[in-house]
């Protein structure tokens, strides 16, 4: 282990180098009185510096003493053994949950675009409500956190869709669930609103300050299982004159979002908008914010038009193929196409 | 938020020090930089910079709010929960009360179609008295055009509401709500935004109207880099103007004609030259709106009017809670009549798309 890599000032770093002390090793044997004289520094700098260095020989002790070959690997069947028994958050349109391989994953970020109008928001929406749906009822009984950068979010769509799906659910209960009377779980509406957090986010800072604060809210507010953000875009298309800072600012925060996703296990959806670019001779439509972002997310759906349907694309996916599903979006949310049903009752 | 002064943030002494010395004044400095760029920057250690920087996107981060709390303050403070009734019956079915508060609504479609017409009813309906049904506030018009017809305004108010507009000095006290403003160029309108924004909470104002925002662009010679959108601040303040006071905005829009080789396709549909040939859609419609696609990511209800073979359609192109719908109109004296309040159903991509046959 050497001095240079420790999480230390760079300044105290100098010191140590120049001073000999080199190696973790150099540095166990040496009182600290000793250390304060050789580096020119005070006692209590010195206290701190031999703080991070026994944190770190205490990481390599567990290293060298454990079971599993490396640290902090897991094997690849424990990993499929967790895929298997966890709940995907579903969209309520059956063939979308199919080509996604069941919903919405947790631990997993993924990313939603398509043209103004196609039903970004409303699927944002739906599962901000989805993932509320209880485990009696095969979802994951959690809450949504909602980040608002574009103001989009209408709160009586939300109350609409989240009606709506309260009232499936009183149906499937009486449909299938005639025998087991006792366990009969009521969510009215108004429960589905208070588990929504909404935050209204104006600039890019606000934007990064938020998913920073994410962790230590989401450490608060227990059951967190869904962080939507709509969309991730909108700041960063605009006053940007500095394309490096824009793409090291969304590295981060897709880096930090992804770290979020595998330490709390929730899902995260980030919805985009669309650009153009100019690809093999012609204008084509393709997901903004350019192509090093587009390695950001684990799972890429692309929504579009086909004809006069909706279809979704799955245009990135480390597990299912590529494939397209229709969907519709209904006054109760999102739902199956019914192409050859009757027709959407206006409202 | 983001320009709040880490002084200002509580940050404990010897660190908030450390930030100013290397001049990092605000949050916005502050997160702009990973946490490995500051712990060089400010050569303190990783720990103590994660724990400022942890506090800092804390107190920059606004506030939460939940859905069902957001729902009772506007059901509770606002009219008619946030909405403006455009007396359109049909219109204010399917957006679930009329325009709502706090988003920008945008009227696109082809000259002469009615988009000036429809604004000049919604100032009026907004400077109407509560008592009548209006917002009883100011209004403030931004004509770039030159469009304003205060003779039009008042025959609308005396033919959709007689009773009321003959009432001795009404008609004075309302058109003396609506506040014109004429920008000769962007800059200067520029200059009104900020005013405006200074003036929209002390003088109770209830709708800004801006007609229209393509011809604030057009014909303009932008110096800079050519990748920006020369819109993109204005969208920003214009969005975030309707969310803090809580009001309807409402923006024209013009139309422009369709590039052959628009992009209309993802690069995973694959089109054969033949079909994109013989594509029927392609030739009825051959306008789009201007301002392009990020405008129109940026509003939240897209109202398009259009004519198809001399009769005038006003569809709900883009909105949230509403179904695509189209209804029939007339343009009479007392400013926009539907034909019929049942809506025809506008099927898939249709309701973006923008005809113009017929009208001379």
């Amino acid at each position: 282990m050497e001095v240079s890599s420790l999480p230390i000032s760079a300044s105290h770093r100098g010191k140590l180098i120049s001073a000999g002390y080199s190696s973790l090793s150099s540095l166990s044997s040496v009182s600290p009185s000793k250390l304060a004289q050789d580096l020119k520094i005070s006692e209590n700098e010195v206290l701190e510096i031999l703080k991070v260095v026994s944190a770190r020989k205490w990481v390599d002790k567990i290293e060298n003493r454990s079971h599993a070959i490396m640290n902090g690997a897991q094997t690849a069947w424990d990993i499929l053994h967790e895929e298997e028994s966890s709940i995907c958050i579903t969209t309520s349109c059956s063939d979308l949950d199919e080509i996604l391989g069941g919903g919405i994953r947790c631990k997993e970020v993924t990313e939603i675009g398509g043209v103004p109008g196609i039903g970004k928001t409303q699927l944002g929406i739906q599962l901000a409500v989805n993932v509320q749906i209880p485990a009696d009822y095969g979802g994951l009984g959690g809450k949504a956190i909602y980040i608002d950068t574009e103001g989009s979010f209408m709160v009586e769509r939300a109350s609409q869709i989240a009606e709506a799906c309260a009232e499936d659910m009183l149906e499937y209960n009486s449909l299938l669930r005639k025998d087991s009377q006792a366990c009969r779980v009521d969510k009215p509406p108004k429960a589905f609103m208070d588990n929504i957090f909404y935050f209204r986010i104006c600039t890019y800072t606000e934007q990064i300050a938020v998913v920073n604060y994410l962790e230590k809210f989401i450490n608060e507010h227990k059951d967190i299982k869904i962080v939507i953000i709509d969309s991730i875009t909108f700041h960063f298309r605009q006053e940007f004159e500095d394309m490096a800072l824009r793409t090291r600012l969304l590295s981060g925060m897709a880096l930090k979002l992804m770290k979020l996703a595998k330490k709390f296990n929730l899902a995260v959806v980030l919805l985009n908008q669309v650009t153009t670019k100019y690809n093999e001779g012609s204008f084509q439509l393709t997901l903004a914010l350019g192509d090093s972002w587009a390695h950001a997310s684990t799972n890429r759906i692309i929504l579009y038009w086909n004809g006069n349907e909706r279809y979704a694309y799955i245009d990135k996916s480390p597990s299912m193929r590529s494939a397209s599903a229709p969907y519709a979006v209904t006054s109760r949310g999102i739902r199956n196409s019914a192409s050859n049903c009757k027709r959407v009752k206006l409202m | 938020m983001a320009n709040k002064p880490i002084s200002e943030m509580g940050l404990p002494k010897s660190i908030a020090n450390v930030f100013a010395a290397r001049n990092i004044i605000t949050a916005k400095d502050a997160l702009s930089l990973s946490e490995f760029e500051l712990m060089e920057l400010l050569d303190v250690g990783f720990e103590e910079v994660m724990l400022a920087v942890a506090h800092i996107s804390e107190i920059t981060c606004p506030p939460y709010n939940t859905a069902m709390s957001l729902l009772e303050q506007r059901n509770q403070n606002e009219y008619l929960a946030g909405h403006l009734p455009t007396r359109l019956k049909g219109v204010d079915a399917a957006l679930c009360g009329g325009i709502p508060f706090g988003v920008v609504t945008e009227l696109v479609g082809p000259a002469g179609i009615g988009k000036t017409q429809f604004c000049l009813k919604l100032a009026l309906l907004a400077s109407l008295p509560t008592s009548y049904g209006g917002l009883g506030g100011r209004v403030i018009y931004v004509d770039v055009e030159s469009k304003f017809s205060s003779r039009r305004m008042i025959e609308m108010g005396f033919s959709s509401f007689p009773e009321i507009f003959h009432t001795e000095g009404l008609a004075q006290e309302m058109a003396g709500r609506v506040l014109v403003l004429r920008p000769a160029s962007l800059l200067s309108f520029v200059d009104s935004l900020q005013q405006i924004r200074v003036s929209l909470l002390q003088h109770h104002v209830k709708l800004l109207i801006i007609d229209s925002m393509a011809a604030l662009t057009s014909g303009r010679i932008w110096p800079g880099t050519p990748r920006h959108h020369p819109l993109g601040w204005h969208i920003s303040f214009i969005k975030s103007l309707a969310e803090c006071c809580r009001i309807p905005v409402v923006v024209t829009n013009q139309v422009r004609s369709q590039v052959r080789d628009e992009a209309s396709r993802y690069i995973f549909q694959v089109q054969s030259r033949t079909d994109t040939m013989e594509d029927p859609s392609k030739f009825d419609s051959h306008l789009v709106a201007a301002l392009g696609i990020h405008w129109a990511h940026a509003v939240s209800i897209r109202l398009v009017l259009e004519s198809r073979s001399g009769q005038r359609l006003i569809k709900i192109a883009k909105s949230s809670i509403s179904p695509s719908v189209g209804f029939f109109f007339n343009i009479t004296s007392s400013g926009i009549s539907l034909l019929s309040d049942e809506g025809v159903e506008m099927m898939g991509p249709e309701a973006n798309t923008i005809h113009c046959q017929g009208l001379i």
